[in-house]
């Protein structure tokens, strides 16, 4: 009957499968390697100019172009170019030292016109740019989706409706019937359970095909974290449903638990770049353990007896929430 | 702060039995059905329900009782016949939820889902899901508050029906005519104390006379006030008066004597009359009686 209800609701399959496969799609394109990607770079109009323009696109780095002196200067301040060249003798190059965008262009710029007007370099050097898949941001990424859903749907997908079902007082008249109360916490959680499934199989599905994610862990790995994960989080819902006796109350405390994970778990971003002092806390949040095992299961290939930590931080948070939300739970 | 909404309160019901609990919002009706559900616990008393005890047969008294709490809203999403097949599921006991469907008037709504129902549909399915385990005792509370009169009258129907085939049922309402027309036996609940108790018939002879002679003069009619004009306390058979309002209610057994002589004294002091009623005294004009609170226009409903 949940999982029906849930079905029939078209607003939750969309922040539950759409959103996060439009958020990798968003970023993973936006992050994306881009070999053909050129630097903008403006000349302000001058009789040298047309020469620079031919010995910068000779580099093939660059997308330059040859504008007066005052559009140069507009579309500097609006980032719409990297560096503005101003032929003569010397040279001037513009730009703007806080980008590092810019920074790194006016080097480079710097670099193209010094070998065209001759230089010889004195030391011989190689590149190797890094495209591998599994070293990517969209890498990054994906796993810290996974995470992220399994956290919002423990929250919204047990907490929320417990406290809507209080509301709407079902949890009451359901308790009225013989109905066994360990039935109706069952039901919540193999309905997140079975939600679960697709989630991870469509993100993984969507990492797959798009951007080529190569998944090296093995799938009962994958799924026994995301079992556990999804359990903790439940934990996690119904702990926050436990008392609220109304819906603001309960959007607030799923907000005040979702918030620091979404900023200090490592979603987006690696949780190691926050200073050292807090560290130990951010450790102790359960997405920043799932997010790290799950990367480490699916990127790395890593066994799940080498995950210990995340999985018995997990395991904790499960035990506790399960036992604190069963304590305090508010049957009417 | 604690408040103890029900204070002293007796009550016997016997089985077979239409009981309605009665009074205004806050009365403490719903405390007493919520404790008599096993949903809340008494702060203090004894609470027997089918000779069994909560503390003891939760489980079996859960079995043989059905509920229809004080609005509940079920799944929106869900269907009629799928929420009914739910609650079905929990009772060992029961008949087939198309049976159900008939007995509340929802067979053809049964595939609609829950969200386009009516205020009257839903709280026809709540007695259907109250009805599902085939319960030897039935609970509704406020069956028929903020619905419609059609819906009313529909409800009223199923009520009538589950009476006739023994169940006992024990009713709140805050409305009047609702307790008269259903109830074998109601009690009238102010501040958590039964103040009375019987049988609609007996409470309302029990205030003087069945009959209810209700008058008013026009508007603006001279300075001084009605009862003095007429001098109602020396009206024969006349058993008691009062006020609402502009009007003016008299109780007697005897309005064939009560009437003439009114008309005879207004005609002495030349008045005309702006309107003049025989009815059947009703459960209100007992509760009036007996509380001195008017009910107020928002809880007559569409009386």
């Amino acid at each position: 009957m949940r999982l029906r209800e849930l079905l029939r609701t078209p607003e939750t399959i969309f922040w539950v499968y759409g959103f996060p496969v439009l958020l990798t799609l968003g970023l993973g394109v936006a992050f994306r390697h881009q070999p053909a990607h050129k630097i903008p770079v403006d000349i302000v109009e001058h009789p040298q100019a047309v020469q620079i323009r031919s010995w910068l696109e000779q580099s093939g780095q660059f997308q330059a172009a040859v504008f007066p002196v005052e559009e140069c200067r507009r579309r500097l301040t609006l980032a719409r170019t990297e560096v503005v060249i101003q032929p003569g003798d010397p040279l001037v190059y513009r730009f703007d030292p806080a980008r590092s965008e810019s920074a790194s262009a006016r080097i480079r710029v710097d670099d193209a016109l010094q070998r065209a007007a001759g230089r010889k370099d004195p030391l011989a050097v190689g590149e190797q740019p890094v495209t591998e898949p599994g070293a990517r941001y969209v890498d990054f990424l994906i796993p810290g989706l996974l995470g992220l859903n399994f956290m919002s749907g423990g929250l919204w997908g047990v907490g929320f409706v417990i406290v809507e079902m209080r509301v709407r007082k079902l949890v009451k008249r359901l308790v009225a019937t013989p109905m066994p109360r360990s039935s109706f916490l069952l039901s919540m959680m193999s309905a997140r359970i079975l939600f679960m499934l697709p989630e991870t199989g469509l993100l993984l599905g969507v990492g797959y095909l798009l951007f080529d994610l190569r998944i090296r862990g093995n799938w009962a790995a994958i799924l026994a974290l995301a079992l556990l994960g999804s359990l903790s989080f439940a934990g996690l819902g119904l702990l926050v449903a436990s008392r609220a006796q109304k819906i603001e109350t309960v959007s607030g405390l799923i907000n005040l638990v979702l918030l620091p994970q979404w900023l200090f778990s490592g979603i987006f971003f690696s949780s190691e770049r926050f200073p050292a002092v807090v560290q130990p806390v951010i450790q102790a949040l359960p997405l920043t353990q799932m997010n790290n095992a799950l990367r480490a299961v699916i990127l790395e290939g890593a066994p799940l007896y080498s995950q210990g930590l995340p999985v018995v931080l997990l395991s904790a948070w499960c035990v506790l929430s399960f036992y604190l939300a069963l304590r305090w739970f508010r049957w009417n | 702060m604690r408040v103890d909404a029900l204070n002293g309160l007796d009550l016997l019901i016997p089985s077979g039995e239409c009981f309605g609990l009665l009074g205004l919002n806050g009365a403490g009706k719903t405390t007493t059905i919520e404790i008599l559900e096993g949903l809340l616990e008494p702060s203090a008393g004894e609470v027997e329900v089918l000779g069994m005890q909560w503390a003891k047969h939760a489980a079996e008294l859960r079995q043989r009782m059905g509920i229809s709490l004080q609005e509940t809203r079920f799944s929106d999403k869900l269907r009629v016949i799928e929420t009914l097949q739910l609650f079905r599921s929990f009772y060992r006991q029961g008949g087939a939820v198309e049976e159900l469907l008939r007995e509340v008037g929802l067979t053809e709504k049964a595939r609609a889902r829950v969200e386009n129902l009516s205020g009257g549909q839903r709280q026809r399915l709540a007695v259907a899901c109250a009805l599902a385990g085939d319960p030897e005792l039935l609970f509704l509370d406020e069956p028929t508050t903020g619905l419609d009169p059609q819906s009313r009258l529909q409800l009223w129907e199923t009520i009538r029906c589950l009476r006739s085939r023994g169940r006992t049922i024990l009713l709140t309402t805050h409305y009047m005519d609702e307790a008269e027309k259903l109830c074998d036996r109601v009690a009238i609940i102010d501040r958590g104390k039964v103040i009375a108790l019987g049988s609609p018939r007996d409470l309302i002879y029990s205030i003087g006379g069945d009959h209810v002679v209700e008058f008013e003069l026009p508007a603006a009619e001279g300075g001084a006030p009605v009862e003095f004009v007429v001098s109602l306390e020396t009206l024969p058979k006349c058993s008691s008066f009062r006020k609402d309002g502009s009007a003016v209610l008299l109780t007697t057994t005897d309005p064939h004597v009560v009437i003439p002589e009114l008309l005879r004294r207004l005609q002495e002091k030349k008045l005309a009359l702006a309107r003049l009623i025989i009815r059947h005294a009703s459960l209100e004009d007992v509760f009036v009686k007996l509380t001195g609170k008017q009910f107020r226009e928002d809880e007559m409903g569409s009386n």
